[in-house]
């Protein structure tokens, strides 16, 4: 890795090091004799080891984004590079939690999260184990055998997110995650995701439409207006762990805030 | 209090707590009085439906056109004394397993391998409602004079029946495959392979499961009709050959058999509702 990157992490742009490098990126949908514009004209670089998070309001194109970045579907124009090379499909390095859940109904928990080694070829022994720590990890011990069914909303994200870890991935893509779940559980899971996320070197994008999500997780976030627009771009510099009740009476963050809000409120109009 | 909690949910921790799960005392009252209850009323109802069959019949009610429970049971005792009984039960029988294997099994694999390919599927759907309206019965004199009036007729004939009923609905279960799952095996570099098999095929197998048990009754309609329009054997033949002789007790007793292999295959469905209902993992 190049040294420079990390020292200015604020640049924005397109720069050449970036992990995920979105270049000119648009996405029509057909819809009878016309093209409904989902993306146009956007640009963006995730720089290693950053915490990005995408903050819009709905309707915006987040969720189109996310699912081009995983490589679920294919650009109308423009390219999405990934470590230098343009993806061409979904890729194990890069894993993708969407804003519902999809875990197989008829596997139980375990089952569920070994599913990307075992597609992967690994060995049961191997993988059983890989998946019970990953269980453990996440909290859900003692849940191995529970069918998805039988597992409450918040349990069901800890076994998406165990099975989202299961394949390795460098590169997290998170679609309003926590979105479904009541307050407490959404701040315990966020509190997880960062002990996941810090001191791995892993890269995360997390796509959020409450500013103050993403103040206490980003390290920058990138406000998104109407068909992909960005309408600002910040780092976020306050210092980690930020404390869910203490950091919000944080000058900087009260400042922040106010910003995004005014940046969000500017794309409605 | 003997309150017992699910496995080491206190020790899961980061506020995981399972549902609390507290052992109940309750007597056989609670836990079998319905059941006991409905099946007493199902004896009783029999009984008394029965009893004043009987008394009704002679002074009221003329045994020739509608037969009398003693009746019926004096001939299913000479038949099953002659054999005549046993014989064409169990062809009949033969026919309703023979046909419904057949068809469901080719339903079920056409539906595979024609259903996830979506463009085949909508050239061929409106032919396939349009031959899976046409009533099964009206087969039977085209199926007469290609197979013949032997067993295979009815085989066909009720192998007919089933296939459009395992077909339509496997190939609805296909198509209601959620696919964001498909999403999830392809985020994993799932293969198309890995997607037929770990997603398709177990999510449809509620739409097959539900074609089984629709089709099943179907089974039995089919061997019955076929063996009505034209045999020699069977209790299709037995109840039109009755009534050819006039023998009321003789048809009855017939439908009495059929209905007692309806409730069996009745019972068969239970066991497969049963089976759906739960979410089970297929190749473990």
């Amino acid at each position: 890795m190049i040294a420079s990157t990390a020292t200015h992490p604020a640049a924005p742009g397109t720069d050449a090091d970036g992990v995920l490098e979105v270049r000119d990126l648009a996405k029509y949908f057909a819809k009878g004799d016309q093209d409904l514009v989902a993306l146009r004209e956007f640009s963006i670089t995730v720089r290693p080891g950053q915490f990005l998070v995408l903050l819009g309001r709905s309707g915006c194109g987040k969720s189109t984004l996310l699912n081009l970045m995983a490589g679920l579907t294919r650009p109308t124009a423009g390219q999405i590079l990934y470590r230098g090379t343009a993806m061409s499909g979904p890729s194990t390095e890069i894993g993708y939690l969407t804003q519902h859940d999809t875990l197989m109904p008829w596997r139980d928990v375990t089952r569920n999260v070994e599913m990307p080694r075992e597609l992967r070829g690994e060995g049961k022994k191997s993988r059983r184990k890989e998946a019970q720590r990953l269980i453990e990890l996440v909290g859900l011990k003692g849940f191995e055998h529970h069918f998805p069914r039988e597992l409450s909303g918040g349990m069901r994200r800890r076994a998406s997110l165990a099975r989202m870890l299961a394949s390795d991935p460098e590169t997290l893509l998170l679609d309003e995650p926590f979105g479904a779940l009541d307050a407490q559980l959404r701040t315990e899971l966020q509190g997880e995701l960062l002990r996941l996320w810090q001191g791995t070197g892993r890269t995360v994008v997390f796509v959020t439409h409450d500013i103050e999500e993403a103040l206490l997780l980003a390290d920058r976030v990138v406000v998104l207006g109407p068909v992909g627009s960005v309408l600002l771009d910040v780092d976020v510099d306050l210092n980690r762990p930020r404390d869910p009740d203490e950091v919000r009476v944080d000058s900087r963050f009260v400042a922040l805030h106010k910003s995004l809000s005014a940046a969000l409120k500017e794309g409605a109009r | 209090m003997n309150a017992v909690t699910t496995a080491d949910a206190g020790a899961a921790g980061l506020g995981a707590a399972g549902p609390l799960q507290v052992q109940a005392d309750r007597g056989f009252r609670a836990k079998h009085g319905r059941t006991t209850i409905v099946w007493a009323w199902r004896v009783g109802l029999l009984v008394a439906l029965v009893a004043v069959w009987q008394v009704l019949s002679g002074p009221v009610l003329d045994p020739q056109y509608v037969s009398s429970p003693q009746g019926i049971w004096e001939r299913l005792a000479g038949w099953t004394a002659d054999g005549t009984l046993w014989t064409n039960t169990w062809i009949t029988i033969q026919e309703i397993v023979l046909g419904f294997l057949l068809g469901a099994g080719a339903g079920a694999v056409l539906a595979y391998l024609i259903a996830p390919i979506r463009v085949v599927w909508a050239i061929l759907d409106p032919y396939v409602m349009a031959l899976y309206a046409i009533p099964k019965v009206a087969l039977a004199p085209l199926f007469i004079v290609w197979f013949g009036i032997g067993t295979d007729m009815k085989v066909l004939l009720a192998a007919v029946s089933v296939f459009f009923l395992v077909f339509i609905n496997t190939a609805a279960g296909v198509h209601q495959v959620d696919s964001a799952l498909i999403d999830a095996v392809r985020l994993m570099n799932g293969s198309r392979r890995d997607i037929a098999l770990k997603v398709v095929l177990p999510a449809s197998m509620t739409g097959l499961l539900t074609g089984l048990r629709v089709s099943i009754p179907y089974a039995l309609i089919g061997a019955v009709i076929g063996e009505l329009v034209a045999s020699n054997r069977g209790l299709g033949f037995l109840i039109s050959d009755s009534s050819a002789k006039f023998d009321t007790d003789g048809v009855f007793a017939t439908l009495l058999v059929l209905s007692i292999i309806a409730m069996v295959l009745n019972g068969l469905v239970g066991l497969i509702d049963a089976r759906t209902s739960r979410w089970k993992p297929l190749d473990a």
